[in-house]
């Protein structure tokens, strides 16, 4: 019964979600926004990328507060899982396979996170998606030996300094143009690493942060007691 | 007037994906009664919705929203759902996160995450710290009534007739 139920549940929201596919004009948005954006953004910010653009240039208080929500989701995990007693067991480290893999994959990880943090304004990525590949460059090492565990009071100055960065240059810019966060700088050339006013340094804050952030987050998940016997 | 035109292009048969990720995600967190598989269950219903988001940007012929990518003068997806996206996972990152973390805690402290037997123990527990018997199952008797019931004793006509 409790089966027949749901599959007639999703069986009407999918009939509903393709109900609204239907009536959209598929291929052809139609909104103003997105098209204003695409007109502007480059001639303004003198940025390649424009999705990071809008990201850090136009929504930038948007991206404080994901940044504000992501700090809340770590804080409060690691309050869940609370605090690892000194005596407790661990896991295992990793085997052979894994440790030379990692010994590999770790330089070209950093490489590639610092790469795509910095070139966020110009190729795709940005702050986000290099501060997570940058986390799980580290997490591969917690992955290879859970004794080591991280250094949390370093990767805690980090992240409040790179957070602070961030709403510093908020205030820049609140004072000197009357807008939060409006870009600062000259905007360069476009193409040039050195382009496209604050959003570099913007772009560097937030993946310092997203990176610390979430490898605390998953060196607390793996640090987690494993349960009593 | 709604009609179905047949959409066999790549981007119809990603648009039938995304909202058979959504499905399935539905799915899999009505029927599962293990707490992890929810949890992926969700997962996959947020990846589904996220592809739907992106699609509605999507203009046909046009190439990434980066500035010297692809010929010149050739128009660009929309990138104002993307950046949403971008928003949308680091909030669902949060929430898994949240969510691995409160499992674990559970884990810790009942060594079970299947719905139903979750449920006993913590019952259990609920009745051992106020003090009060624990409660049986929900199809037990009240009272102390036999079990089975006995059905009632009823002489047959000839056994009557050969009493009196």
């Amino acid at each position: 019964m409790r089966n027949i139920a749901s599959l007639m549940f999703t069986g009407g929201l999918v009939f509903l979600l393709l109900v609204i596919g239907a009536q959209l004009a598929f291929g052809h948005p139609g909104m103003q926004v997105g098209a204003e954006y695409l007109r502007v953004a480059g001639p303004e910010l003198g940025a390649a990328n424009l999705v990071t653009a809008i990201l850090a240039g136009y929504r930038g208080f948007d991206t404080l507060g994901e940044l504000s929500i992501l700090f809340a989701a770590a804080t409060a995990a690691s309050l869940v899982l609370g605090h690892r007693r000194s005596d407790a067991r661990r896991d295992p480290t990793g085997g052979l396979i894994l440790r030379a893999g990692v010994e590999l994959l770790f330089p070209l990880l950093v490489v590639v996170g610092v790469f795509v943090v910095l070139h966020g304004h110009l190729t795709p990525g940005g702050g986000f998606q290099g501060g997570v590949v940058l986390a799980a460059a580290f997490f591969l090492v917690m992955l290879v030996d859970p004794a080591r565990g991280l250094n949390h009071a370093l990767i805690g100055w980090i992240e409040g300094l790179a957070g602070a960065a961030y709403i510093l240059i908020g205030i820049w810019a609140l004072v000197a143009k009357g807008d939060f966060l409006a870009v600062m700088l000259p905007t360069g050339v476009m193409g040039n690493i050195l382009s496209a006013g604050t959003l570099p340094l913007l772009s560097v804050s937030i993946g310092l942060k997203v990176g610390s952030e979430l490898a605390g987050l998953m060196a607390n998940l793996s640090d987690a007691e494993a349960r009593d016997q | 007037m709604i009609e179905f035109s047949p959409m066999i292009s790549v981007e119809g048969v990603i648009y039938a994906g995304a909202i058979g990720l959504v499905a399935i995600g539905a799915l899999g967190l009505v029927l599962c009664s293990h707490l992890f598989r929810m949890l992926l269950a969700l997962e996959i219903a947020e990846s589904g919705a996220n592809l739907l988001l992106v699609l509605t940007g999507f203009r046909g012929d046009s190439v990434a929203p980066i500035i010297g990518y692809g010929p010149a003068g050739a128009p660009m997806v929309d990138p104002l759902p993307q950046v949403l996206v971008l928003t949308a996972i680091v909030i669902g990152v949060g929430v898994q996160a949240m969510a691995a973390s409160m499992l674990i805690r559970i884990y810790r402290t009942y060594g079970t995450l299947e719905m139903a037997e979750l449920r006993r123990r913590m019952e259990l527990d609920t009745a051992a710290a106020a003090g009060i018997p624990a409660p049986t199952s929900a199809q037990a008797p009240a009272g102390g009534r036999p079990l089975p019931p006995v059905p009632a004793f009823r002489p047959t006509h000839a056994a009557r007739v050969r009493e009196s």
